[in-house]
């Protein structure tokens, strides 16, 4: 597990310097970004007007009996974008698109490209890592700026056509503006760039280092999505409370 | 051809000279390369014999710098490839098993891949230097296909069309008549026998086909278990003595052989 852990800090390091090589990447970033996007928007704006709405109907009845249903749209609001749209779509980006950096770096470990790469003096973190780290960090903070959108308005529609919630979403709306603030969005936004940079990084680093044909590759793409889960959501917690310290 | 010949033969300018001294590798205290010693001399083509798992792979592994030695030492033109800067100073190429071209390229931006990673030239440049690399090694109207879309043989092709794309001073060949039928394991060792003379390059070729080795080998080297057996041209080797080399050799389906059930 140390030994993973090193490894993962060395090659997010040795990204980091080799950054001001994007420019000759971008277009390997721009194919990516349309990757990223092609698979996952509509799946992402799906998942995001059911959170919203289960939100609002989990806790819409419970306000709404207590006479607080004024306060749905803030809390709608806040959780949205603070917590769940982030963490959902960081889940969902790991299953979709963390699986196939790991699958296809894999298979070019396994079937010798990266190698071939080597002998042609093409370094692989420039060639491979560096525009998949690139694309998926721009990517997942707009699609959570699409979730948090979609998932507001699924919340207010719930709380519209719910029967025992029955608010107006002039109603939702104007709560949801009353409490959340554009800081509470980018703190939403920059969790959800963490979260790019530890899918990207674990993702890509299971690619890297898989051996042993086809079943390696299935093993490499299993652990570089529990991996990337599991650190989200331990990551998530530590994140919060630096994110409340500094408000 | 004798060594004297062999050097006559190739221009000094470009094709390289490798030394290997007491190369040795293991793989988790397995050892794989148990102290390899030999020289191969510019504009040679060396083949590298030796039944599956003898550790002829991992030595060229080794060569091109994929992998690094535990002991040992491996010199080109007297230079250590693990000195500062020696193996940007030096083009080595290498062939794999399996082709390795990428497969999400198409085989044009294969066999140019070199040059436009690296901006070597303009796309247009690129374009007709891999169009010329494909021609010269009879491969028309592939460009724009896939390498999933391509036979064992042409991939094989295309991939030393991309080795040539770096004017290589020393290819490399790991096995490049596996999976390969007859036919084009000649096409494939007439390339390589082609390109040592029209380019000058010096060729190590890992092999087990023995058709190939004695087809194409200037010299061979046996390997077995990790040792080398016997260094000679292909006449001293096909006379050699030694017992494993022999049974090498020599094996053959003999049904007259099988007891009886």
């Amino acid at each position: 597990m140390f030994q993973n852990i090193g490894e993962l800090i060395v090659l997010f390091w040795r990204t980091l310097n080799a950054l001001p090589a994007v420019v000759r990447q971008r277009r390997k970033v721009f194919d990516q970004l349309f990757e990223i996007g092609n698979a996952s928007l509509l799946m992402a704006c799906i998942l995001s007007l059911f959170i919203g709405g289960v939100i609002t109907l989990q806790t819409g009845p419970v306000l709404a009996e207590r006479g607080l249903s004024s306060a749905i749209g803030g809390l709608v609001g806040l959780s949205v974008c603070k917590e769940l749209a982030p963490v959902m779509m960081a889940i969902l980006i790991a299953g979709r698109i963390g699986s196939a950096m790991a699958a296809e770096i894999g298979s070019m470990r396994v079937y010798q490209e990266i190698d071939a790469l080597r002998t042609m003096n093409i370094n692989p973190i420039h060639y491979l890592v560096l525009p998949r780290m690139i694309a998926i960090s721009i990517a997942l903070p707009i699609l959570v700026i699409f979730a948090i959108l979609i998932g507001w308005f699924g919340g207010g529609m719930v709380a519209v056509y719910n029967e025992e919630i029955g608010l107006t979403f002039q109603a939702f709306l104007g709560n949801l503006r009353d409490v959340v603030d554009l800081g509470d969005v980018a703190n939403g936004l920059f969790k959800s760039f963490v979260f790019a940079v530890v899918i990207g990084i674990v993702s890509c680093h299971q690619g890297l280092v898989t051996i042993g044909g086809p079943r390696g590759i299935g093993r490499s793409v299993t652990k570089a999505v529990v991996n990337s889960i599991v650190l989200i959501l331990i990551l998530d917690y530590f994140l919060t409370r630096f994110l409340m310290y500094l408000e | 051809m004798s060594d004297e010949e062999i050097k006559e033969a190739a221009p000094p300018s470009h094709s390289v000279g490798v030394q290997v001294k007491g190369l040795r590798k293991s793989y988790g205290g397995q050892p794989v390369l148990k102290g390899i010693d030999l020289e191969v001399k510019r504009g040679e083509i060396f083949v590298i014999m030796g039944p599956s798992g003898s550790g002829k792979s991992v030595f060229l592994k080794q060569i091109i710098g994929l992998e690094n030695p535990d002991e040992g030492e491996i010199l080109i033109e007297g230079e250590s490839i693990h000195a500062e800067g020696v193996m940007d100073k030096y083009r080595l190429a290498m062939v794999f098993q399996s082709g390795a071209l990428l497969n999400s390229l198409t085989v044009g931006e294969n066999v140019g891949l070199y040059l436009s990673e690296h901006r070597l030239k303009s796309p247009s440049e690129i374009s007709r230097i891999s169009n010329e690399k494909l021609e010269f090694l009879g491969l028309k109207n592939v460009r724009d296909r896939f390498p999933s879309e391509l036979s064992g043989g042409m991939k094989k092709r295309v991939a030393i069309a991309r080795a040539l794309v770096i004017d290589p001073q020393l290819i490399l060949y790991d096995e490049p008549t596996s999976e390969l039928d007859p036919l084009m394991t000649v096409t494939i060792g007439k390339e390589i026998l082609d390109l040592s003379e029209r380019i000058h390059v010096t060729s190590i070729v890992v092999t087990h086909d023995r058709d190939l080795a004695f087809g194409v080998a200037d010299r061979i080297a046996m390997m077995n278990d990790g040792n080398l057996l016997a260094v000679g041209i292909p006449d001293e080797i096909r006379h050699h003595r030694d017992p494993l080399i022999q049974k090498f050799l020599t094996a053959d389906f003999n049904l007259n052989d099988k007891e009886p059930a």
